[in-house]
C-alpha cells in the first residue's frame, strides 16, 4: 500500500513530470519562471490548488456524475469546480491568512487557467486512482512542476547573460534551454521500475 | 476585402502559435505526429469557430463582470461536443489525443479570441477569425509535427520514407524534440519577420491580464532584446 503510494509519487515528480514529459502548464512554465523566487511562488500555489480541486473533483465524479450517468460533463463540472474553488481559496487567503495571500494572492487567479490543475484531475479520473492514491498523484506532480519550475528558473539566470543568435533572443532560446532540461529529466525513465522491482 | 484581412490575418502575421505564442501545451504535446497534430488542430478550429459565433451573438447578454465564466461555461460546452464526437466516430483518435482534448478548454487562444476579439466584433466576422485562427493553428501544428515525424521517425502520416528511416532521431519524438523544434521554429518566424515591425500585442487578449499586473508580456520579452 504504502509503496504503491511512494511508486505514484516519485513517478510523478520525476518520470511523469507534468511540465518536462507530458507538456502540461508550459504557459506558467515559461512565463513566471523568470526568478527563481516567483517560480517557487507559483510552484506552491499550483501544489496547493491541485491538492484542493483534487479533493473536490474525485467525490464529484465518483459520487454525483457516475451513478447518474453524467460522465460526459466531466470536462464542464470540472473546470468550473476548480475556477470556483482559486476564487473561493482566495477570498479565504485574504481574509484569514493575509499573509500567506499576500505571497501566493498574485499567483491564485493565474492558475484557474493552467492546463496542469485541469489535466491532474481529469488524469487521476482515466487511472482509475482511489482517493488516497488521486491526493498523493496530485501532490507528485505539484512537486515536479516546483521542481521543474525551480531548476529552469536557474537555468534562465544563467540565460539572460547569454550571448545568443537575433533571431533566438526571448522564446526561442528558452525553449532550447527547457529542450536540455528536459533531456536531464529523461534519465529518470526506468529509475522507478529499477528500484522498486 | 476586410473580411478577407480578418481570415488571412490569423493565417501568417497574427499565427497564435508562432507569433502570439499561445497554445504552446497541446502544440508540444500533440506534435508527435502529423496525423495527432491535425486531429488536435481540427478540434480545436471547431470549438474556435463555435465558440466566437456563440460568444459574439451574446456579447450584449454577457455581463461584463463575469464574462471570463460565461466564456469558460460555453467554451467546455463546445469542448464536450467534440469529445463526444471524437469518441463516437474516431475512437483511435481520441485515444491518441487523451486527456489534451479535454484541455482544450484551457487553451488560451480560444479565450484569447472570445476576450481579444468575439465580444468585440459582429457574428460573421468572429467566425472568419475563428476560422483563420484555427486555420493558423492548425498549419502551426501540422508543420511541426511534419518535422518532427519526419525526423524523429522517419515517416510521414504514417507513409514510411524509405530514404530517411534507417537514419531516425527518435528524441525528435520524445518531449525534449518537442521544445527543440518549437524553439527553432518561432526562431525561423523571427528571422523571416525581422525588421517588418513586430506588432505590439497588448494583455487584452490575455485570461490572465487582470491577475498578472504587468502591462504587457510583449513589452518584456522586447526589454531583453533590447539589452
Amino acid at each position: 500500500m504504502i509503496k504503491d503510494l511512494i511508486v505514484i509519487l516519485m513517478s510523478a515528480v520525476l518520470v511523469d513530470n507534468y511540465v518536462l514529459n507530458k507538456f502540461l502548464g508550459i504557459c506558467p512554465f515559461l512565463g513566471v519562471s523568470k526568478k527563481s523566487d516567483q517560480a517557487v511562488g507559483m510552484g506552491v500555489s499550483v501544489i496547493f490548488v491541485m491538492l484542493v480541486a483534487t479533493a473536490a473533483t474525485w467525490p464529484i465524479q465518483t459520487y454525483l456524475l457516475d451513478p447518474n450517468g453524467l460522465g460526459y460533463l466531466q470536462t464542464i463540472v470540472f473546470i468550473l469546480v476548480i475556477a470556483a474553488l482559486v476564487q473561493f481559496v482566495e477570498i479565504f487567503l485574504k481574509k484569514f491568512i493575509p499573509a500567506l495571500h499576500k505571497s501566493l494572492g498574485v499567483y491564485l487567479p493565474l492558475i484557474t487557467t493552467n492546463c496542469a490543475v485541469l489535466g491532474v484531475t481529469i488524469n487521476n479520473i482515466s487511472d482509475g486512482y482511489t482517493f488516497v492514491e488521486s491526493m498523493v498523484s496530485s501532490l507528485g506532480c505539484g512537486l515536479g512542476f516546483l521542481l521543474a519550475m525551480w531548476i529552469f528558473a536557474g537555468v534562465r539566470n544563467r540565460l539572460e547573460e547569454s550571448d545568443a543568435p537575433e533571431c533566438f533572443k526571448g522564446m526561442p532560446i528558452t525553449l532550447v534551454a527547457a529542450s536540455i532540461v528536459s533531456v536531464a529529466f529523461m534519465g529518470f525513465g526506468g529509475i522507478i521500475d529499477k528500484l522498486f522491482a | 476585402m476586410k473580411k478577407l484581412g480578418i481570415l488571412l490575418k490569423g493565417i501568417i502575421k497574427e499565427n497564435p502559435v508562432l507569433v502570439l505564442l499561445l497554445g504552446a501545451c497541446p502544440t508540444l504535446a500533440t506534435t508527435t505526429g502529423v496525423i495527432s497534430a491535425l486531429a488536435m488542430g481540427i478540434a480545436a478550429t471547431a470549438v474556435l469557430i463555435c465558440s466566437n459565433i456563440v460568444i459574439s451573438m451574446l456579447r450584449k447578454v454577457i455581463p461584463d463582470k463575469v464574462r471570463i465564466p460565461c466564456y469558460i461555461v460555453v467554451i467546455a460546452g463546445f469542448v464536450s461536443v467534440v469529445q463526444m464526437l471524437m469518441q463516437a466516430y474516431f475512437p483511435d483518435l481520441y485515444d491518441m489525443l487523451g486527456v489534451y482534448l479535454a484541455l482544450i478548454v484551457v487553451n488560451c487562444i480560444i479565450l484569447g479570441r472570445a476576450e481579444m476579439f468575439a465580444r468585440k466584433n459582429g457574428v460573421i466576422d468572429s467566425a472568419l477569425d475563428g476560422i483563420g485562427m484555427g486555420l493558423g493553428f492548425t498549419l502551426a501544428l501540422v508543420a511541426m509535427g511534419s518535422i518532427r515525424e519526419i525526423i524523429g521517425a522517419g515517416t510521414w502520416a504514417g507513409i514510411e520514407l524509405t530514404a530517411l528511416k534507417p537514419y531516425a532521431v527518435s528524441i525528435v519524438t520524445a518531449a525534449p524534440g518537442g521544445f527543440l523544434v518549437f524553439g527553432c521554429l518561432i526562431a525561423l518566424v523571427n528571422k523571416l519577420t525581422a525588421g517588418k515591425g513586430k506588432k505590439e500585442f497588448s494583455c487584452e487578449g490575455c485570461p490572465n491580464a487582470s491577475s498578472c499586473g504587468k502591462t504587457s508580456c510583449e513589452s518584456e520579452v522586447k526589454e531583453d532584446e533590447n539589452k
